[in-house]
């Protein structure tokens, strides 16, 4: 295992990423590949997430691992859902019973005062007592972080005391704006798992992948290809393979775009440079990359051809019945493309969307996801970015009334409910991959469509919380923006 | 107080954010890193049931995500900023401004930054509630009474005979806060009070905060969570307080504890006795009903019991299904982590309630040593009923055991208008513990079932 690992630079200054945008995707796109805009300001802003959370997302769910959350207890307090998605996807990809491995050093007033490293190492003490684990990972909050605990040199003692990797993972919620910074940590620790190639494994590729369905075994095993769905639900041997990989894709490069990049120029595993496979379209580009990647070819086209006339008939009915609907996408950046990419190519109107930050570019420039929209979707009108923000997004969504919202993550679909819009909560992200995804998606947004009276009763009851004046038309939405910069 | 946690049953301080939602149209504002308030709400309201936003949570939640800048140079700027926003573009009646780790640390003082607004008179309070001082039940008491001192303030008008003030279960932390607090307010007013219940849907909101002051006396429902709010409105209102620690769950608690607040409030004893006994003929009415059931399906039916839960509902709940369904309590959690004074106090009320299970006692925080006690105690045992969260769900499923959901976190069941309290909420729990032998595969009394799926 190397130990000596450098460090990762938070994405508002790796990639220049920005959380204020208004305009139109095509203006985005030509302005973000010169990286000529700012990240942006706004003088009142409402809660988002953190990158905490983000990193401990990528670790927890690996099977023989555990983790130490050195926090206050609200940091880990959530843990009691990402078990339960945890055990939902175990039992989705055939692993068996997932069982929650993490502890929280639960720091309190004492710890902030006199140090919290006492605290830590009994924690380390106790994970490989009661999880006799692999590796174990250690992440830090805004409290350790800010008190100068030696989160490092903690785990670096005692993990020559119990002869198990201990590896810390710096990712303080309060040192970068945009949460997915916290993939990119987790990732570069990640990498200290992985070992150099063996021999290659010609016939297995990397899928980053959060929680959620095996959509990808189905798609890949028609080119005869072993998936490794990562870094969730895989061992800490699977973990240290990836290095042997034919070639390496995501779902969603906001996702993964640090360890593609890292594994490419580390391991020479290169990446799928296509879009990810959402929509017609962009699955046969994916497969043939794939193919190529995995000399394949030949057996690609004849899948391709075979699983277009599968999927046809009811593809055209899916665009004839859907094809007047104007849809609006409100999701991190690159899964926001993909998923208004898929819409598009269901027949319906992208008339808005809204990504929670947006990357100027990729670890791997040539890799732009919104790019590949562009090019397949056409311009976007309404292209805001914003991370998540729903006194804004409420206003936009007023403005457009769209006939459909698709929405990425938890807790923002409601807003489609309140406001009688039918609304797709896309939390199983694997779910519309590939050429059954697309009939997926269709399919359920048909059946959205036939609540519409729940819909409808829940929105002419509810009450939004803003005043008259800000849901008036004529109060900007960008009010607060540029303030206090 | 507790060291180390897995499987965790609470939140930190700012778990007081929710506290605040449960006012109606009172709105906090969070002055924290970016990821606190997300976090607070996907335990304390997702995770609780799969309670929502209600008005003004969830992503809603004004915040100042601290960013590193603020760290170093301080957030009280970028704070009253935020504020100035909020007021502008929400609809509320009071703000709260509550603090994070981030704040709590570096010294920024939010309470100060909201004095200055309440100058103007605009109706907000601050409170700080860094995680690191202590956990939701320490937040959800350190912003009531921040809101009392703030916003409700130094009146202190006439009493008005017959009308209280209600502290008892901590909403959002108790899952099942919005049926309990109904079920309370109803059972009071049943005798003859008028309630100020302060939060849920059963709440006047503000104005029946700014009514607090005016209260004959305050009933605390709840062995020591509330306890630092009631002696103090005691100090500071003159107003004394009732201290009733046992959850009333089905008949034989609740007809003690209506007896008891009659008394202390000098109701009409008459008219306490005869809402009792109407209560009660209702109630076994019901009750007996379930004998054919109970008789038919002995074979198959737990009478082992595992409680986890805060001390409120452990005790409760356990004495009701100890005392009054006969169940055997084998393992009784308690997960709150009260401090010494109040752990002592914890342990008497236990002592008296549940006298003859003072070893099934556990006062932890920790849920792995909860479930490796409870898997030993379990045996191969496939005739215990499991009661706590998700936790306790897993290992029910693992042994064959029945279970109920009781307590945080829940991920796996809508909670709405759902209650356990009184004499409703007795039945209520009966008919959830014993519908659940039915929700897995066929059941019949014709064939003995060695373990109870419950549909897990």
């Amino acid at each position: 295992m190397s130990l000596a690992n450098k460090t990762v630079d938070i994405r508002e200054n790796r990639l220049h990423t920005i959380l204020h945008y208004n305009g139109d995707a095509q203006d985005l796109n030509e302005r973000g590949k010169k990286g000529e805009l700012q990240i942006g300001n706004s003088g009142y802003e409402q809660c988002g997430n953190c990158q905490e959370g983000c990193a401990v997302g990528q670790v927890y769910g690996i099977l023989d691992a555990a983790l130490i959350e050195h926090a206050p207890l609200g940091c880990y307090a959530t843990i009691s859902a990402s078990c339960v998605s945890g055990k939902s996807t175990a039992k989705a990809r055939g692993k068996g019973v997932f069982h929650n491995k993490a502890i929280c050093t639960n720091i309190s007033e004492r710890e902030t005062i006199y140090g919290g490293t006492e605290i830590l190492r009994e924690a380390i003490l106790e994970a490989k007592k009661r999880y006799d684990p692999r590796v174990i990972f250690v992440t830090t909050a805004c409290v350790s972080g800010i008190v100068g605990d030696d989160v490092e040199g903690t785990a670096r003692d005692t993990q020559d005391e119990i002869g198990v990797p201990v590896i810390s993972i710096s990712c303080e919620g309060f040192k970068s704006r945009i949460w997915s910074s916290g993939f990119d940590i987790a990732f570069n620790e990640i990498l200290r798992i992985v070992r150099e190639p063996r021999k290659k494994q010609d016939d297995l590729v990397n899928i980053f992948n959060f929680v959620g369905s095996d959509t990808f075994t189905p798609l890949l095993s028609m080119l005869n290809l072993r998936v490794n769905y990562l870094p969730s639900q895989t061992t800490v041997e699977e973990l240290s393979q990836i290095s042997e990989a034919a070639c390496t894709a995501t779902i969603c490069e906001t996702l993964a775009t640090y360890i593609g990049d890292e594994l490419e120029r580390r391991y020479k595993v290169p990446q799928v440079k296509a879009a990810a496979p959402y929509c017609l379209g962009w699955t046969d580009r994916w497969m043939r990359e794939v193919a190529k990647l995995t000399h394949r070819e030949s057996l690609a086209e004849q899948v391709i051809q075979k699983e277009n006339e599968r999927i046809r008939p009811e593809l055209e009915v899916l665009r004839k019945e859907l094809g007047n609907q104007r849809v609006y996408v409100f999701a991190g950046d690159a899964y926001a493309h993909n998923m208004a990419n898929i819409a598009s190519d269901l027949g319906m109107e992208v008339v808005g969307m809204t990504t929670y930050h947006h990357d100027q570019y990729a670890d791997t420039r040539e890799i732009n996801t919104l790019n590949f929209m562009v090019e397949s979707v056409g311009n976007v009108p309404n292209y805001t970015v914003c991370n998540k923000q729903p006194y804004q997004v409420l206003k936009f969504l007023k403005a457009l009334k769209p006939d459909i919202l698709i929405v990425r993550h938890q807790a923002l679909a409601v807003y489609g409910y309140k406001l009688g819009i039918p609304t797709i909560f896309e939390a199983d992200s694997n779910k519309c991959v590939g050429y059954d995804g697309i009939i997926e998606l269709g399919r359920r947004i048909k059946r959205v469509f036939q609540t519409r009276k729940l819909i409808q009763n829940i929105s002419e009851n509810a009450e939004l919380p803003y005043t008259d004046w800000w849901m008036d038309e004529g109060t900007d939405p960008f009010y607060f923006e540029g303030e206090h910069q | 107080m507790s060291g180390i946690i897995s499987q965790p049953r609470f939140t930190c301080a700012l778990g007081a954010q929710q506290t605040v939602l449960a006012i109606p149209k009172a709105i906090p504002i969070i002055h924290a890193g970016p990821g606190c308030s997300m976090k607070i709400f996907d335990y304390a309201a997702t995770g609780a049931g799969r309670q929502g936003e209600g008005y003004a949570g969830g992503n809603h939640v004004s915040c100042t995500n601290a960013s590193e800048t603020d760290v170093v140079f301080g957030g009280e700027e970028k704070l009253r900023s935020v504020i100035e926003g909020a007021i502008k573009i929400l609809k509320g009646d009071l703000f709260v401004v509550l603090s994070g780790c981030t704040a709590g640390i570096i010294g920024d003082d939010v309470e100060k930054v909201a004095k200055v607004f309440a100058r103007d008179g605009r109706p907000l309070v601050g409170v700080e509630t860094s995680g690191f001082k202590g956990n939701n039940y320490f937040g959800h008491e350190a912003v009531v009474v921040g809101i009392i001192d703030q916003f409700v303030g130094e009146a202190r008008p006439p009493k008005k005979k017959g009308t209280v003030n209600v502290f008892s279960v901590v909403p959002y932390q108790d899952p099942y806060w919005r049926g309990d607090l109904e079920q309370i307010k109803s059972l009071l007013e049943k005798i003859g009070l008028r309630v100020n219940i302060l939060f849920g849907a059963g709440s006047k909101g503000t104005e029946e905060w700014k009514n607090i002051p005016k209260a004959e006396f305050n009933i605390l429902l709840s062995p020591w969570v509330g306890l630092s709010i009631v002696t103090h409105l005691e100090e500071k209102y003159g107003a004394p307080f009732f201290h009733y620690p046992v959850l009333p769950v089905g008949a034989k608690e609740t007809s003690a504890f209506l007896r008891a607040v009659g008394e202390y409030a000098q109701l009409s004893k008459e008219t306490v006795e005869r809402i009792i006994a109407e209560e009660e003929r209702r109630y076994y009415d019901y009750f007996v009903s379930i004998g054919d059931f109970i008789a038919l399906y002995q074979n198959n039916l737990p009478y082992e019991l595992y409680t986890s839960a805060d001390s409120l509902y452990a005790i409760g709940i356990t004495k009701y299904l100890e005392n009054e369904v006969g169940y055997i309590p084998k393992g009784i959690y308690i997960t709150d982590d009260p401090n010494p004074a109040n752990l002592e106090q914890v342990k008497e009320i236990a002592a008296k309630n549940i006298p003859e299970y003072q070893n099934s006692l556990l006062f932890e925080a920790d849920g792995e040593i909860i479930a490796q006690d409870i898997k030993e105690k379990l045996g191969t045992s496939t005739r215990a009923l499991l009661i706590g969260s998700d936790w306790e769900r897993e290992i029910a499923r693992e042994t064959g055991n029945l279970f109920q959901y009781l307590s945080n976190p829940i991920n796996q069941k809508l909670i709405i208008r759902q209650t356990f309290v009184g004499y409703q909420g007795g039945l209520n729990l009966l008919e959830e513990i014993y519908g659940a032998l039915f929700a897995g595969e066929e059941v019949s009394a014709a064939t003995y079932v060695e373990a109870i799926s419950g549909g897990l």
